[in-house]
């Protein structure tokens, strides 16, 4: 990190998103006031005027959906140490990512009606499609342990340790009834693992918030669901709340 | 008179989202006074189409971080109009109590942490926390409580989990209510009523400054209107919700990528000034006691008492939900599924008061449960029109005073529409211990 007596500068930034991701990492108050002490917060538009020239950690909140986003999120990378991308709106685009899958004159038109032309847009995409991404906290929400790990892990000059298992992994610790087998949809086998399954603890099935597993078993996933009555059909467009990118990168089920 | 002025806040501080003000006067003749909103455009009524009756309010919370559950709350209650479903009166009981939770939560943080530093002549609230330590923890416990409630009945505060068309996916336990409603008593009640006595020391440094203008809230004869009910103008009278684009006339100015509204007049205010001056008879008794310790009269016409009207609503928020549950627990928890036989289709249209003011959904269905259109309009946007015109006036009222002078009551003018988030709080809790 930064020379041995200094602290290091980390930093706050917002772009495409609802800042729902600053809002859940306030609510653990306590480790919260404990990592600060270690670190300046030298940047953080909603709480402070100030503004720095250069940053150790920088946390990117958002996606990037217009073309000055690209200009301000090229400006932070060439100021910052490490970037880390904040909440599924900053990992893979999020659900920004939706109005993807429509041509772009469309949306504006839906929206802005005659008056599209005055608001430039382009496809949300995730920071790294910008930039180098160097760490990734994932969920819509974010999840706030994540974030404390990475955080941690950052200040100690540790790699933090990366979550790539399936949300049932958590689920079944947590003793749940398996989502499908009550009859309902589920993205838990395919959905990276994170959030302690708070979905299904609470009567939801999973939205696959966290992106998809690294190590897909697509065929046995496919399997799974048809074993339960759903089509590969329905799992894509459950998919594409907040997968749109993922679905045309990673995966071609849609194509099928 | 004949002075030239020309003021460029770039991304105001202290609030949540990004918007400049920009004032420009040429020998005393104002050209342009103005709260420019550079806010990347997000797009959801063209995400909505095409989605399930059961995933619009997971997509819609999306929308906001802050008023997550009121974006929620509002298109369930769109779904169910569209679609006939039919809710229980302990849905409708807990929908309640998890809406004045997410009203208390902003508008606490709001007037404490982020207006009131400004009637005090400090820059942020870090001097408040020797000053006035006691409110600070009392405000932070307040939002924990809020929290509370949110994890309870809904799964999550922010983005909630469990509220769905027709119900709940969990329910909270009686146990559960009753631990909230002791924490209210004893803990939530007294630090509100705390924080308004400190506030009313306070009420002389608010800035004075009138504009009447049109004041648009929900209304409901029963309640004080936060849940649901029709739409109220303090110049037209009662409207259904069904007529709200009678009322709303969104209209598209260079200056904003959010949409500007107005109804009789160039524009009109929501939010919780707007709410008291339409349904102050309906708040509670200490809320109403509160108010006059403020000196605060239905109706005001001085947007800088919004902050006020805020806290006045964190007490009726408070006492309402204890009244609330109450009545769950009188009857006891009954344990029911969400009701989501659809009935009809078409088109529902739905309102609920969010901490910023009245919140509209729209949603036209096929047979099938999926929506074909969709229309939100949210109180930010129902404001912005009436910041510019509050600044129209106010700028040459003060324009003797200096330029820092005249920048700060700008300031301050956007800071008292706009309940900000919690994060400045600690960040600034934090930069003053250090």
């Amino acid at each position: 990190m930064s020379t041995e007596n200094q602290k290091p500068r980390v930093a706050f930034f917002d772009f495409t998103s609802c800042e729902g991701c600053q809002l859940n990492k306030l609510n653990f108050e306590n480790e919260l006031l404990d990592i600060l002490e270690l670190v300046d917060i030298v940047e953080f538009r909603e709480a402070m005027d100030d503004k720095a020239d250069e940053y150790d950690i920088a946390f990117i909140e958002g996606s990037i959906s217009t073309p000055a986003c690209i200009e301000r999120i090229h400006d932070i990378r060439r100021r910052s140490k490490y970037i880390v991308a904040l909440g599924q709106c900053a990992v893979s685009g999020g659900i920004n990512a939706i109005k993807n899958n429509q041509p772009s004159e469309w949306v504006r038109e839906t929206v802005y009606g005659k008056d599209k032309y005055l608001f430039p847009s382009i496809p949300a995409m995730p920071v790294s499609a910008v930039v180098h991404v160097d760490f990734e906290v994932r969920g819509c929400p974010m999840s706030t342990p994540e974030y404390l790990h990475i955080f941690k892990s950052l200040i100690l000059g540790r790699k933090p340790e990366v979550i790539n298992y399936a949300v049932c992994v958590e689920c079944k610790q947590n003793e749940n009834e398996c989502v499908l087998d009550k009859g309902m949809f589920c993205l838990g086998p395919i959905t990276r693992a994170g959030c302690d399954a708070v979905c299904p603890e609470n009567g939801q099935y999973c939205i696959g918030c966290r992106g998809v597993i690294s190590n897909l078993n697509k065929n046995g996933a496919v399997e799974m669901l048809k074993k339960h009555g759903f089509s590969v059909k329905e799992a894509v467009k459950k998919m594409d709340m907040f997968n749109t990118n993922d679905l045309k990168k990673v995966i071609s089920w849609g194509r099928e | 008179m004949s002075k030239d002025l020309k003021i460029d806040v770039h991304h105001v501080t202290r609030v949540e989202g990004h918007g400049n003000i920009v004032v420009d006067m040429k020998n005393g003749v104002l050209h342009k006074a103005q709260l420019d909103i550079v806010e990347p455009p997000r797009f959801f009524e063209a995400m909505l189409k095409g989605r399930s009756f059961l995933e619009a309010a997971i997509i819609t919370s999306r929308i906001c971080g802050i008023c997550s559950l009121g974006h929620q709350m509002t298109s369930l209650k769109a779904t169910e109009s569209a679609l006939g479903l039919e809710i229980s009166e302990q849905t409708e009981i807990l929908r309640k109590i998890l809406v004045h939770g997410s009203t208390f939560q902003s508008n606490v943080l709001h007037s404490l942490f982020l207006a009131a530093p400004d009637f005090l002549n400090v820059g942020s609230v870090f001097p408040l926390v020797n000053t006035h330590k006691d409110v600070v923890l009392g405000a932070l416990r307040l939002k924990a409580l809020a929290n509370e409630i949110g994890d309870i009945i809904s799964g999550r505060a922010v983005h909630p989990i469990s509220i769905v068309p027709g119900g709940f996916t969990k329910l909270p336990s009686e146990k559960e209510l009753e631990t909230i409603r002791e924490k209210l008593i004893n803990q939530g009640l007294p630090d509100a009523l705390f924080a308004a006595d400190v506030v009313t020391s306070l009420a002389g440094e608010v800035p004075v400054f009138e504009r009447e203008t049109e004041y648009i809230s929900v209304y409901s004869d029963k309640e004080y209107g936060l849940y649901d009910g029709d739409i109220k103008s303090s110049d037209a009278g009662i409207f259904p919700v069904a007529s709200y684009l009678d009322v709303t006339n969104e209209f598209i100015v260079p200056h904003s990528t959010s949409k500007h509204t107005k109804f009789n007049r160039s524009s009109y205010m929501a939010g919780a000034l707007a709410r008291f001056n339409n349904s102050y008879d309906l708040l509670s008794p200490k809320a109403k006691e509160t108010a006059e310790k403020f000196g605060l009269k239905a109706p005001s016409h001085n947007p800088y008492h919004i902050t006020l009207a805020q806290i006045v609503e964190v007490v009726h928020c408070i006492e309402d939900t204890i009244i609330l549950i109450d009545k769950l627990l009188a009857g006891g928890i009954e344990a029911e599924k969400p009701n989501q036989e659809i009935k009809k289709y078409g088109r529902g249209i739905a309102v609920t008061e969010v901490p910023r003011g009245i919140l509209f959904h729209d949603y036209t269905y096929n047979r099938r449960g999926i929506i074909e259109a969709a229309n939100c309009i949210i109180p930010t946007g129902q404001n912005l029109a009436n910041i510019d015109d509050d600044m129209k006036k106010l700028v040459p009222e003060i324009v003797d005073e200096s330029k820092e002078a005249i920048t700060k009551k700008l300031e301050m003018l956007v800071r008292a529409y706009d309940p900000c988030i919690s994060c400045s709080v600690h960040m600034l809790d934090i930069e003053f211990i250090e």
